[in-house]
C-alpha cells in the first residue's frame, strides 16, 4: 500500500490498495461510511453517493 | 484485438475490478468511461464525441436508467454494447421480463399486474395470502413486501400511492413461493450456463446484497435448459437468472439481471466469472473485426 487516504467522516488514516483505481467504492474501517476515490492523482476521497431507486444490477 | 474497448461506469464496484483485471492480463485496451462525466449526442446532434470512436462498449452502470438510455442512444450510433439495449429493457423492468418469459412459455410465478389500490387488493386476494409486492424497477431486494393478509394489503397498498413515485402504483404482484429457505443465481454468458449458486437464508429475501449466503448449486441438464431458455427470452447476453424452487412446479425463473454482480459466485463455484465475461468481450471483438 503505497497511498494513504483520509476518511471525511472520521478522519481516519486508510491505506489504499496499490490497485485502487478512480471511481473505486472503499468503507472506512473505523467508522463505516461508504466513500469513493474520486483521484488518484492527487489522491482524493469523497463521501459516496446515497443510494438511488434504479441502483442494482 | 484491434477494435476501441469502452467500459461504460458508475462507481467502482469489486465485479469492474475484476473485469479491468482480466482485461489487462490479456492485454486488452480499454477506456474508462464514467457515465456521471459522459455527453451522449443523441444521432441527429452532430455534435463530436468521443463515444462515437468505440466499437463496442460494455456497459457497468449502477443506474438502471442511465444505462437503458445510454444503450439506446449508443445502439443509435450503430455502436455495439454489451449488453444490448433490447435486453436491458427487459431485464430493467420486472413487468416486461415477466411477459418475455411468458411469451417464450418460461415457467415463472403467477403474477397479476393492477394500477389502483382497488383493483390491486382485488388481485392480490384473487391470488391468495402471502403475496409478494415489487417495484417494476429495483434491485438488491429493495423494497419488497411480503403480503400476509388483508390489513397489512390495505396499508402497503396505501403507502405505496402516496409516499411512492408514479412507478410505485403499478402494482406487480407475484404470488408468494414457499422456496427451501434458498432461491437460485445462474450465470448465463452467451449460450452457456457457466455457473450457478444456491443464495441462502433463513429470510424470505436471500439476495446475497440483503445477507444471503453463497453457495455453490451444480448444474443440470434441466437447469441449463431453463436459464438458456429464459436468457433467449429477454434478448441474450450476460444475464443472471433468478429461479425458485416450488414443491409441485419445480423450478420458476422469478428475474433476469443485466448488470451481473458476482463477487460472492467465484470462489463458491470455481468459475471465474470475470474471465467468462473477458471471452466473451473477445468474442464479439471477433466477430466484428473478421
Amino acid at each position: 500500500m503505497d497511498k494513504e487516504g483520509t476518511c471525511l467522516e472520521c478522519g481516519v488514516k486508510i491505506g489504499l490498495a496499490d490497485d485502487t483505481v478512480q471511481g473505486e467504492m472503499l468503507q472506512c474501517p473505523d467508522c463505516g461510511v461508504d466513500l469513493e476515490v474520486t483521484s488518484l492523482e492527487p489522491l482524493t476521497l469523497d463521501v459516496a453517493p446515497q443510494e438511488e431507486e434504479d441502483w442494482g444490477e | 484485438m484491434s477494435l476501441r474497448l469502452g467500459i461504460l461506469h458508475s462507481r467502482i464496484r469489486q465485479e469492474e475490478k475484476l473485469i479491468l483485471a482480466a482485461l489487462k492480463q490479456r492485454g486488452v485496451l480499454f477506456d474508462m468511461i464514467d457515465d456521471r462525466q459522459v455527453i451522449f449526442p443523441m444521432r441527429s446532434t452532430a455534435l463530436p464525441s468521443q463515444l462515437l470512436a468505440y466499437d463496442l462498449i460494455l456497459e457497468r452502470c449502477t443506474n438502471h436508467s442511465r444505462a437503458l438510455y445510454a444503450l439506446r442512444i449508443l445502439a443509435d450510433h450503430g455502436i455495439e454494447t454489451i449488453n444490448r439495449f433490447e435486453t436491458a429493457s427487459v431485464c430493467g423492468d420486472k413487468l416486461l421480463t415477466t411477459s418475455a418469459l411468458n411469451r417464450a412459455n418460461v415457467r415463472c410465478p403467477r403474477t397479476v399486474v393492477a394500477f389502483t389500490p382497488e383493483s390491486a387488493l382485488q388481485a392480490i386476494e384473487v391470488l391468495g395470502y402471502p403475496v409478494v409486492l415489487k417495484p417494476g424497477v429495483g434491485s438488491w431486494g429493495r423494497l419488497l413486501a411480503k403480503v400476509n393478509d388483508r390489513e397489512a394489503a390495505e396499508a402497503i397498498l396505501e403507502h405505496k400511492q402516496v409516499l411512492g413515485t408514479y412507478h410505485h402504483s403499478i402494482f406487480y404482484i407475484q404470488e408468494h413461493i414457499a422456496k427451501p429457505q434458498r432461491d437460485i443465481r445462474a450465470f448465463v454468458i452467451g449460450d452457456e450456463t457457466v455457473c450457478a449458486i444456491y443464495r441462502r437464508s433463513d429470510h424470505w429475501i436471500t439476495n446475497t446484497a440483503r445477507g444471503g449466503r453463497a453457495e455453490n448449486c451444480p448444474i443440470t441438464p434441466e437447469l441449463n435448459d431453463l436459464c438458456l431458455a429464459a436468457a433467449r427470452a429477454v434478448g441474450g447476453g450476460i444475464l443472471g437468472i433468478d429461479i425458485l424452487e416450488d414443491a409441485d412446479r419445480g423450478y420458476l425463473v422469478n428475474e433476469v439481471n443485466y448488470t451481473i454482480e458476482f463477487r460472492n459466485s467465484i470462489d463458491t463455484t470455481g468459475v471465474n466469472i470475470a474471465e467468462r465475461v473477458v471471452d466473451y468481450i473477445q468474442e464479439a471483438a471477433r466477430r466484428k473485426t473478421t
